[in-house]
């Protein structure tokens, strides 16, 4: 073991010299914040080193003969063509060290997929082009939220710099606690995706009607980024994932926060917006879940042009039909339970009165739940 | 009678007819070609895509129908048929027989290949756009959330499929009836029983691919729900399906290449390749093996620990054969006289680029560290090590090395060391650095990517790029040599070269072993 161990360090440390040299390109696997990334990084290594020395060794055999065994030398060629001793030697000594490489893999699989005795169940849904969060407590409000790509069209499409963490950044990161087993129960909405954030060590494809199982235990407070990494269509590029892992004070007191934002939202449902107060909160919305499609000035794209559209200018009842229950066979997802009853008012009255659709008409959040009704 | 050839007919109707196992094998050769220009392309659209952080060039939506089409073009329409064509080409004369055994459906299935591919490329041109749910096709973005051309999709995978299928029993019915006297089958050259075991590997799996894309069909027309969880069915036994055909089709693809190389080594080591038997043997064990692992491409759609665990050990195994097919290949090598023309070159390349894909496929295989590796550019990197690196360098190397028997003449050598060097470098530059980008977090199929991921995808291009220039440089040589090569009229071309192709005249003529050859009771490359 102590040898394993030697490798794994010798290997760490060569690992570490490039990217000291080229702070911004990593070019190894971070060993992350978990134990079980941790294993999974030493495991990496050792095969890594094994396949390296095999690799040499294999190589400075070919090399050898390239160099001295060649016909300008003179060299008449020898005629020998078999030998079973050989044979079964090479198949023998690979097998065994492949059997030594499975008994490590072996017991970090089995803690991989140990899932049991967690204190925190998150639900994660993939959505074309975000993920929801969805904390599985049984007391209190449920804690329910959508995680967007908070980098802006404009970085994307150059016109604006890019941020140090482009592509990278969220509206609403993930929040879990540190040292505490968090299992994660994945699934999705339409398309398969996949959640993975390297830091923590953890990769599961989301599969809609199928719910899979993972968990981490973060050791290190801190930030830890990823990305879906299943191809779910136009924007799967662009649907990140961050996970903040705090203290677990600073998580309680996050929790009961994000209780109380729920109940406040549910007292809101009677209140009465301004066209203005509409206006900038439907803007907001309009630029987290709509403008990919449908682009920043309505002209459409994957999704139709919204500027001149006949349901943006035409019956808003059906305009708000096709907000909340989509379009059934396109990319037009049901924005139904994605968005609160202001948020939906607010955007379908920015639709109607933004890129010159200048119907003057106002959503009100208990329009959408009468609507909502029926 | 006496020895009356005829030649073949002239103008169209020479290759539209044609039941000649050569013009039949060199029109394998050429289409294969223009799709490797073609899926090149595609993947120069990519690459420059890809070249600075930003979208740039192309809409992410157009930028998954090019990774897509890239993937299904170069696998279906590049590598297979080129393996095909040689096989045309080769295999009768390899083992001594006028031509393959079904001539006419010889014909047929490579006719059926450009309408397959013309309506696969005319999706480009659909309203909604071609296929952009990668070559891998999972569902349900391949079914409910499928652009309209995907059933112009479905028809040209069933069109490869029958097409594939038919060659397949061809190679098959030849090897098996068509042998020489005498040439028994453990005297057949490798290359003959590399691809007897990939025909039989592709009459088992193409039917299954088949399947996979005909539920498709169902799910998307006719109201089933094989592939949606909504219906009872489930989007898993997808990935079941398509990896059951997928991974015997990687090595579908790299034995024909396995044959090649164990051709060539031999010839430019002039030394009989060491290790026949165990080659066979070996080359049976890595078929038999591809059909018992599949679900290695698949540890993260949450199988059972128990799967998990044995798709693991099994796929392990496979480095067991394929290293016995590398350490042959050296020790045939060792103490050989060895010399370093065009395809000598390329077969050194492949060994060595092979090796290091083949050594990153063991990394791969290792269940818990491929929660990391899977689907990032790590991946990517692996399996352009085995299929460009592996079955394009080695389809390269015996293109040079056939090409003076198929022509009479002799390509300009110098030009192919330089294509040589400059493929090997700009496919080191372009696929290495994928690597680290892979390992440091960059998911495959994306065209936009973090900023910490930029160095290495700039390097990337710029390899891309050079490594697609260079195919310019081969395609010059082979056309050069063919209107105006030195011309070869040696039998042996190579004073190394052994087997029964090189016991005919040089250029081979139209007809070959009319009266069938005498097979030596213990031939020179055993």
């Amino acid at each position: 073991m102590s040898f394993k161990k030697t490798l794994v360090t010798a290997g760490a440390a060569l690992s570490t010299l490039p990217s000291l040299a080229l702070a911004q390109n990593q070019v190894n696997m971070s060993p992350g914040v978990t134990e079980i990334g941790a294993q999974i990084y030493d495991l990496h290594m050792l095969i890594l080193i094994i396949c390296v020395v095999i690799g040499l060794l294999v190589f400075g055999v070919m090399f050898y003969s390239i160099i001295y065994h060649r016909k300008s030398r003179g060299v008449v060629p020898s005629q020998f063509h078999e030998s079973t001793k050989v044979e079964i030697a090479w198949t023998a000594v690979p097998f065994l060290i492949l059997v030594a490489m499975a008994v490590p893999a072996t017991s970090t699989l089995l803690e991989v997929y140990d899932n049991d005795e967690a204190e925190l169940d998150i639900l994660i849904t993939g959505y074309q082009w975000k993920w929801r969060y969805e904390y599985l407590d049984t007391s209190g409000e449920t804690v329910a939220f959508f995680s967007n790509l908070a980098t802006p069209q404009e970085a994307i499409y150059n016109t604006e710099d890019k941020g140090e963490h482009y592509l990278l950044e969220v509206d609403e990161p993930l929040v879990i606690p540190v040292d505490t087993k968090v299992r994660f129960l994945v699934t999705a909405n339409d398309v398969i995706h996949s959640w993975w954030v390297p830091e923590i060590a953890v990769k599961r494809d989301a599969i809609p009607g199928f719910i899979n199982e993972a968990w981490s235990k973060v050791s290190e407070e801190g930030i830890y980024r990823g990305q879906c990494t299943e191809l779910c269509g136009a924007y799967h590029g662009f649907m990140p994932i961050v996970v903040h892992a705090v203290s677990r004070q600073e998580f309680d007191s996050w929790m009961a926060a994000k209780r109380d934002e729920a109940v406040s939202e549910l007292a809101a449902v009677g209140m009465e917006m301004s066209l203005e107060a509409l206006m900038s909160e439907g803007e907001a919305v309009y630029n987290r879940q709509c403008v990919a499609c449908h682009g920043a000035a309505g002209e459409g794209g994957v999704g139709k042009a919204i500027a001149g559209s006949a349901v943006a200018l035409g019956d808003l009842n059906t305009h708000l039909d096709i907000g909340i229950k989509g379009v059934v066979g396109t990319s037009m997802q049901a924005f139904g339970n994605q968005l609160s009853d202001s948020e939906m008012a607010a955007v379908i009255t920015y639709q109607r009165n933004a890129f010159g659709n200048n119907t003057g008409d106002v959503v009100q959040p208990a329009d959408v739940a009468q609507h909502r009704k029926g | 009678m006496g020895a009356h050839h005829h030649g073949p007919a002239k103008g169209i109707t020479r290759w539209l007819f044609t039941t000649n196992h050569k013009d039949i094998g060199t029109m394998y050769l050429w289409f294969s070609f223009a799709m490797f220009i073609l899926g090149g392309a595609f993947a120069m659209v990519i690459r420059a895509e890809l070249f600075q952080p930003g979208m740039q060039l192309v809409e992410p939506g157009f930028f998954n129908q090019m990774t897509t089409l890239h993937g299904l073009v170069m696998v279906f329409g590049a590598i297979m048929p080129s393996f095909v064509g040689l096989a045309n080409w080769l295999i009768p004369m390899m083992i001594g027989a006028p031509d393959m055994a079904l001539p006419r459906m010889n014909n047929w299935s490579f006719w059926i290949l450009p309408p397959g591919f013309l309506m696969l490329a005319s999706t480009l041109f659909m309203e909604g756009g071609a296929p952009a749910f990668g070559w891998t096709f999972y569902a349900p973005l391949s079914t409910t959330y499928a652009p309209p051309s995907v059933t112009f999709f479905i028809f040209a995978i069933h069109v490869l499929g029958m097409s594939s299928i038919m060659g397949s029993i061809n190679i098959i019915a030849t090897v098996m009836n068509m042998r020489a006297p005498g040439m028994s089958y453990m005297k057949l050259p490798l290359f003959v029983w590399t691809w007897l075991i990939t025909a039989f590997l592709l009459v088992a799996v193409m039917p299954v691919l088949a399947g996979a894309v005909t539920m498709m069909l169902m799910d998307i027309h006719f109201g089933t729900s094989f592939f949606s969880a909504a219906g009872g069915g489930d989007p898993v036994l997808f990935q079941h399906i398509f990896w059951f055909f997928g991974h015997p089709e990687v090595y579908i693809i790299i034995l024909p290449a396995f044959g090649v190389v164990s051709q060539i080594i031999p010839a430019f080591s002039r030394k009989p390749l060491f290790g026949y038997a165990s080659m066979v043997y070996a080359t049976a064990s890595i078929a038999f093996l591809s059909f018992i692992v599949w679900a290695h491409h698949m540890y993260t759609v949450g199988m059972p620990v128990a799967g998990e665990l044995y798709f693991m050990y099994a796929t392990m195994l496979i480095a067991v054969p394929t290293g016995v097919k590398v350490f042959n290949w050296i020790s045939t090598m060792w103490r050989g006289a060895l010399s370093f023309e065009t395809p000598m070159l390329f077969a050194i390349g492949f060994l060595v680029l092979f090796t290091i894909g083949g050594f990153t496929g063991l990394m791969l295989s290792i269940a818990p560290a491929d929660f990391q590796y899977h689907d990032t550019y790590f991946v990517v990197a692996h399996f352009h090590y085995v299929m460009v690196a592996g079955a394009v360098f080695s389809m390269t190397a015996a293109v040079y090395f056939w090409l003076p028997k198929w022509t009479g003449r002799m390509y300009n050598e110098t030009m192919g060391k330089v294509h040589f060097w400059v493929s090997f470098v700009g496919f080191n530059i372009t696929f290495f650095p994928q690597h680290f980008v892979g390992l440091a977090g960059m998911p495959r199929r994306v065209p936009d990517y973090a900023l910490q991921f930029a160095d290495f995808n700039m390097m990337s291009s710029i390899g891309a790029f050079v490594y697609g220039a260079s195919q310019i440089l081969f395609l010059y040589n082979v056309v050069a040599t063919i209107v105006a090569g030195a011309k070869v009229s040696d039998e042996k071309v190579w004073d190394g070269a052994e087997g029964l192709e090189w016991t005919v005249p040089t250029p081979a003529p139209y007809h070959t072993f009319e009266v069938p050859p005498k097979v030596d009771a213990a031939p020179a490359y055993i």
